[in-house]
């Protein structure tokens, strides 16, 4: 298997913040590798300095195989990167963007790339249309397209489907797997517990740490977590009081339904055992990646303080 | 809830004192501008300028030569600098602009005035700027009545009331003292300074805070790249803007255009390089375009004030010369002045371009050092 990046011991810290602590990330080529963690966890900080637009205070490693410190010029022709916000030029067109994309690349048979991502994006009428006068949907797809213009080997997605709305989200998603089934390496931050559910395997960073790496049901299984769903008339208004239970670690409202979730399950058990009555049920269920993430949220906030 | 609240008033006005507090440059200007320019300009600038460099060519030794020589030192106007040998190296002097006046006192000058034969002294302007040599020429009108009162006694004692030499003043390269030929060729290194230099200082920090860099620094495009594709656009607009000056200062003001087009031209594409780098490097300190709109704010009082745009710059005083010295626009003005009016070639003025060159080739370079290829 050949590694489309092999970082070790990645550290970056900003004043006397310690942003990044010591990650290791390997992610097979070819691989769509969701990158999760709550806000303010080193995500951006990671994949920046996986593109060269930081520079790491310690640590080494490679990307497509080039040295991310000494040879960041040749990744960045190799990668595309997405920014959190938009940052393509609103003031030129959809079209112009892409040719300046292209150019700056020092692409050959410019016209003929641009008008295939255009009619790609089903932009080909609207190519005119000032970029900043596009949809958040229709800006993500196309710096999406923009990002991969010059056809890299990876691509470097930093919460890309943010505030948009779930239709343009599959859009999104469905090009991002097609570009995978091209070759292409994928690693993209989110945190929409369905889009880490839509990658072929999840690294979980939080407070600059590393700490959880695998395929989805690897991470839950990992996690060893023990979930119950109850459901019943007026059950999620029971959350506050469950969750103070010892042997609770938590219990969050879905609609109608609770769940619960725990590490010890006699303990668990033990704290539902007096709710078990008319009108709640209770059935144990798979937990979420959001159960676990949630878990993982609360645990390493703990070890860090 | 409606009408006027105190409270609500109070609360943008809480917000807004905080984050002007915040943004330390902008607090630092509030306070440092009006202090430094106050003390600046208000001891800087002088109209009626004394001590103005003078060459002098005296082609009799006498006693009356040396008598008007030590008149002349006596005033305060005039700072003998330079004697000259013949009367071409004193008109070279006077074309490069190295004094501002040129005396002459003639070989005949003894002879004519015992004589009572109309004795000549000649005093030679350069009045590009017609108010650096104004309260000068004027002091002059007193020498003949008094530079000679203590030498001229009993037989050569002059008539009552007449003088015993007359001063003959040349005003050159602008004898009407027309303040338009001096001013208008003068803004055109005001208005590129003023419009080059916020014009990139804003295109960079445009980037940064739309967050577009991010995208640009994420791409292979090198530093120099990003310098020479932004600036070339401006370049263009900046030979607009002087063809546009020029033509109106032709058609409108009648500026003379004596010649020195080859001088000109080079002074005006190292002044329109040297701005447009200044701009980027400005862009490269500021960290929204409202700093960087400061910044170029602070750079065009003195580039207005201290260039000898507005007031002669040889009125000013040694130290306030020296910042003058300092700053672009100073040199380019001269080599515009020098080009139009006196038709200085590229041999006058090879300083004032030497200067231009080394403002564009330094204010490029620090650019370069201080544009960061990362966000670091």
């Amino acid at each position: 298997m050949t590694l489309a990046i092999d970082v070790r011991g990645l550290s970056k810290s900003f004043g006397d913040k310690h942003v990044v602590q010591d990650v290791n990330l390997k992610v097979e080529e070819g691989r769509i590798c969701g990158f999760l963690g709550p806000n303010g966890s080193g995500k951006t900080t990671t994949l920046r300095m996986l593109c060269g637009l930081l520079t790491p205070d310690s640590g080494q490693g490679t990307a497509l195989g080039l040295d991310i410190i000494g040879q960041a010029n040749l990744i960045k022709r190799r990668t595309g990167y997405m920014t959190q916000r938009f940052s393509l030029y609103e003031d030129l067109t959809i079209e112009e963007n892409l040719q300046f994309s292209a150019r700056v690349h020092e692409l050959d048979r410019r016209k003929e790339r641009v008008d295939k991502a255009l009619e790609r994006l089903g932009l080909l009428e609207r190519r005119r249309q000032l970029a900043g006068s596009l949809s958040g949907g229709w800006k993500q797809r196309l710096a999406l397209a923009a990002a991969t213009l010059h056809e890299p080997r990876l691509l470097l997605l930093d919460e890309p489907t943010a505030g948009v709305d779930p239709k343009a989200r599959r859009t999104f998603w469905d090009e991002i797997h097609a570009l995978s089934a091209e070759g292409l390496t994928v690693l993209v931050s989110t945190h929409y517990m369905d889009e880490a559910e839509r990658c072929h395997e999840i690294a979980y960073i939080s407070y600059g740490r590393l700490i959880a790496r695998g395929t989805a049901d690897e991470v839950i299984a990992a996690a060893g977590l023990v979930t119950f769903n109850g459901e019943g008339a007026g059950i999620d208004r029971l959350a506050g009081e469950i969750a103070a239970l010892p042997g609770v670690d938590m219990a969050a409202p879905f609609g109608q339904s609770l769940h619960v979730s725990g590490t010890d399950r006699a303990a668990l058990e033990a704290a539902l055992a007096p709710y078990r009555r008319a009108p709640f049920r209770w059935e144990e269920v798979q937990p979420s990646l959001e159960d676990v993430f949630i878990r993982l949220m609360e645990t390493s906030q703990d070890n860090f303080r | 809830m409606t009408g006027f609240s105190l409270t609500r008033v109070a609360a943008v006005m809480i917000k807004e004192f905080k984050q002007l507090t915040r943004d330390r440059l902008t607090y630092a200007m509030m306070l440092a501008v009006p202090v430094v320019q106050l003390l600046l300009f208000g001891y800087a600038i002088n109209s009626e300028p004394r001590h103005l460099p003078t060459a002098l060519l005296v082609q009799e030794d006498s006693v009356f030569a040396r008598s008007i020589v030590a008149a002349l030192k006596n005033s305060a106007y005039f700072d003998l600098v330079a004697q000259a040998r013949s009367p071409a190296e004193l008109d070279e002097m006077v074309r490069r602009g190295e004094v501002q006046f040129a005396i002459t006192v003639p070989g005949d000058f003894t002879r004519r005035l015992v004589r009572g034969e109309r004795a000549q002294v000649l005093v030679e302007a350069d009045a590009a700027d017609p108010s650096a040599t104004g309260p000068a020429v004027a002091a002059l009108a007193a020498l003949p009545s008094q530079a000679l009162a203590r030498d001229l006694k009993g037989a050569l004692a002059p008539a009552v009331g007449k003088a015993p030499f007359e001063v003959v003043v040349h005003r050159r390269y602008n004898p009407e003292a027309i303040t338009a030929y001096n001013i208008v060729p003068g803004l055109l290194g005001i208005i590129l300074s003023m419009t080059l230099v916020m014009m990139t200082a804003l295109s960079v920090t445009r980037e940064a805070e739309r967050g577009t860099m991010e995208s640009l620094l994420a791409t292979p495009v090198e530093p120099i790249e990003v310098m020479a594709g932004k600036l070339a656009p401006y370049v263009a607009v900046g030979l607009v803007q002087t063809a546009i000056i020029l033509l109106l200062a032709r058609f409108l003001f009648d500026v003379p255009m004596v010649g020195g087009w080859l001088g000109l031209s080079l002074g005006v594409a190292l002044f329109i390089v040297g701005s447009l780098a200044l701009g980027f490097l400005m862009s490269t300190v500021a960290r929204t375009q409202l700093q960087a709109m400061q910044m170029s704010m602070f750079y065009i009082l003195p580039s207005i004030l201290l260039s000898g745009f507005m007031f002669p710059f040889r009125g000013m005083p040694a130290w306030a010369q020296a910042i003058g010295e300092i700053v672009p626009v100073t040199h380019f003005l001269r080599v515009v002045r020098g080009a139009l009016l006196k038709g200085q070639g590229t041999s006058d003025m090879w300083r004032e371009l030497a200067a231009l060159l080394a403002f564009a080739c330094v204010v490029t370079a620090l650019a370069m050092a201080r544009y960061r290829r990362t966000l670091d």
